[in-house]
């Protein structure tokens, strides 16, 4: 199991560069020169600007300023922003923010979206099933900000049981609308999910089984049943981390919070460079690092897995 | 002893031979053909795309005319049944204009993806070794940074946002998990016992692959393409909701109608109801499609039913 684990984070190592050099090369060759961005109308002296380009590399190969900046990542320093800040007094800022979210969404379709597939496939056909089923066709098809939308105007604007937009500091409470409102199409997928599994492990010799030496149909359904049929919501779940982190632009952009995908959007439309690569680094990590607890975490739930390793 | 007729061996005699041999594909079509759902969403999927080719069959306002601000967030009155936007255009018009940006981004898209990350998926599974290494490796770079976030910092680079450069951004983000699961199916098949017997007949590794091999692996594919399409859709809305989507003045998009009609959602919600209904119904649409498509050939599946 060790062993498997080592192996993996091996192979995260070239992904990793991959992906961040492939940030880095799309938004380094952004148009426009962002020194000449910084002083408006009145160009400043040219050694003025000879010390800004040292000072960020700018005037060396590309190659080099990428491994620069790499370099710097990876010993904790991930440099300044062009108005002189630096990057890692954003991430400080914008990431446990959206790590609430993202937990409070994950916690919110984890156990909604188990509860309710496991309840749709036990009675599969009947009534509860079917509306489950529409429900998270429609959930899927509705984009995400138009939910945003509707919820924020039913329950904030219209009943005001929740702020409209979250306060700077984004504390857990207010932010339970906006993580319903992330995870909404998640919880449609896990909702599927689940029931699919459900329905086809009550099926299975090893339930039949368990029926028959007598066990008591909620021990049936609990160790048999649902264990069985969590392999697949669990991949899912992890594969999520990731675009929850990324869900959150839209969301964070309805309801004006201050965590990454506003700022990395913000970022974006300004061409500030080092904060949008800094920040999708951090990302990919997250991605990488959250795939890999899948894959463990898969072992450790299916032991014919585990074993065949 | 009794007598041949009524034992089993009487069945093999009774095969009609001259009959067309059945494939996957014929006996998925049966399981598709008996489901409404298929037909719903089949007749939906075609209404969307004849409204995608020839907007002008359904309103008689030229693209981006007829607006006046006068009407600003008017209701419904006669000859405009949805009534009108902020800017006072008529949002049926909107709604049937929009309809080609959504529905070409998605099938541009969905095709590249699904062209490109099978033969990447084919190519590694099949030949295994360091080229199987190298793609991978490839695909789990691009996989490793989500679609949107990726398509964000992509776009901002780009000058002109044309539908072709909004599929392509998309595409070049989402065609690992095509490769994946091709690769995946390409594996299995290859240890299968046709191609061994295609082996020993001496035929082409090459011709092997494209005769036995791809043909045989494309069921995961055409069912992850399928719901790809509604996904992709709504990917360009999400784009063009961030303001980063179809660039130009003349392009009509729901997503951006969408965005537009937030800020007046508490005067009159119907604009941002009717836009937001019709992305809605055409992902639905494609959704239900991929859900009977899958059902259909996964055999299991068919079974369970």
């Amino acid at each position: 199991m060790l062993w498997y684990i080592g192996r993996r984070l091996l192979q995260l190592i070239p992904v990793f560069f991959g992906a961040t050099f492939l940030i880095y090369f799309m938004v380094f060759s952004l148009p426009g020169d962002p020194i000449a961005a910084l002083f408006g109308e009145r160009p400043p002296p040219d050694s003025v600007i000879q010390a800004i380009r040292e000072q960020y590399h700018l005037d060396e190969p590309f190659l080099v300023q990428y491994f620069h900046y790499v370099g710097g990542i990876l010993t904790g320093d991930f440099g300044l922003t062009y108005s002189g800040r630096p990057v890692i007094d954003l991430l400080v800022q914008a990431f446990p923010i959206t790590f609430r979210l993202a937990m409070l969404a994950l916690l919110f379709e984890a156990v909604a979206g188990i509860a309710v597939g496991l309840f749709a496939g036990l009675r599969k056909g009947k009534l509860f099933d079917a509306s489950a089923l529409v429900v998270s066709l429609l959930l899927i098809s509705v984009p995400t900000f138009v939910i945003g939308f509707i919820l924020q105007y039913v329950f904030s604007i219209q009943l005001g049981l929740f702020r409209t937009t979250v306060s700077s500091g984004a504390p857990w409470n207010e932010l339970v609308l906006p993580a319903i409102v992330l995870a909404s199409v998640s919880f449609a997928y896990i909702v599927r999910l689940t029931r699919a599994s459900v329905a086809d492990n009550l099926g299975a010799d090893f339930v039949r089984t368990a029926t028959a030496k007598g066990l008591p149909r909620r021990r049936v359904v609990t160790v048999h049943v649902l264990r069985n049929s969590l392999v697949p919501v669990v991949t899912f779940l992890g594969v999520d981390v990731g675009s929850l982190m990324v869900g959150a632009v839209v969301t964070e952009g309805i309801f004006n919070i201050n965590g990454v995908g506003g700022t990395v959007f913000k970022a974006v439309q300004v061409g500030e460079g080092p904060t949008v690569v800094s920040f999708v680094a951090v990302m990919v990590i997250i991605y990488m690092l959250a795939n890999l607890l899948v894959d463990v975490l898969y072992a450790a739930l299916d032991p014919r897995i585990r074993l065949a390793k | 002893m009794a007598d041949v007729s009524e034992t089993p061996v009487a069945a093999i005699d009774n095969i009609d031979e001259t009959e067309k041999p059945r494939s996957s594909f014929s006996d998925a079509w049966d399981a598709m053909r008996s489901r409404p759902m298929f037909w719903v969403s089949t007749v939906l999927i075609l209404v969307i795309l004849v409204v995608a080719l020839f907007p002008s069959w359904f309103t008689s306002v030229a693209p981006n005319r007829g607006c006046d601000l006068p009407d600003s967030n008017g209701g419904p009155e006669a000859g405009h049944i949805f009534g009108f936007t902020r800017q006072g255009c008529d949002i049926y018009a909107r709604i049937i204009f929009g309809t080609q940006a959504s529905v070409t981004v998605g099938l541009l898209a969905t095709l590249i993806v699904t062209i490109f990350g099978s033969i990447v998926g084919a190519v590694a599974g099949f030949y295994g070794g360091l080229v199987d290494g190298v793609l991978s490796r490839l695909g789990d770079i691009f996989f490793a940074i989500p679609t949107i976030l990726g398509a964000i910092v992509l776009i901002s680079v780009l000058p002109d946002r044309t539908p072709i450069v909004i599929s392509l951004v998309i595409a070049l983000f989402a065609w690992p998990q095509i490769a994946r699961i091709m690769r995946g199916a390409v594996l299995s098949a290859k240890s299968a016992d046709y191609v061994m017997a295609s082996t020993a007949l001496g035929v082409s590794r090459f011709r092997i692959l494209i005769r036995h091999i791809i043909p045989n692996s494309l069921a995961p594919v055409i069912v992850v393409a399928t719901t790809s399409l509604g996904t992709f859709i709504v990917a360009e809305a999400t784009l063009s909701f961030l303001g980063i989507g179809l660039s130009g003045n003349s392009v009509m998009s729901w997503g951006a109608d969408i965005a537009q009609a937030r800020s007046s959602i508490q005067t009159a919600p119907m604009v941002l109801f009717y836009p937001a209904a019709a992305l809605s119904v055409t992902v639905l649409s494609f959704l239900m499609l991929g859900d009977v498509v899958r059902d259909a050939l996964d055999p299991q599946a068919r079974a369970r039913r």
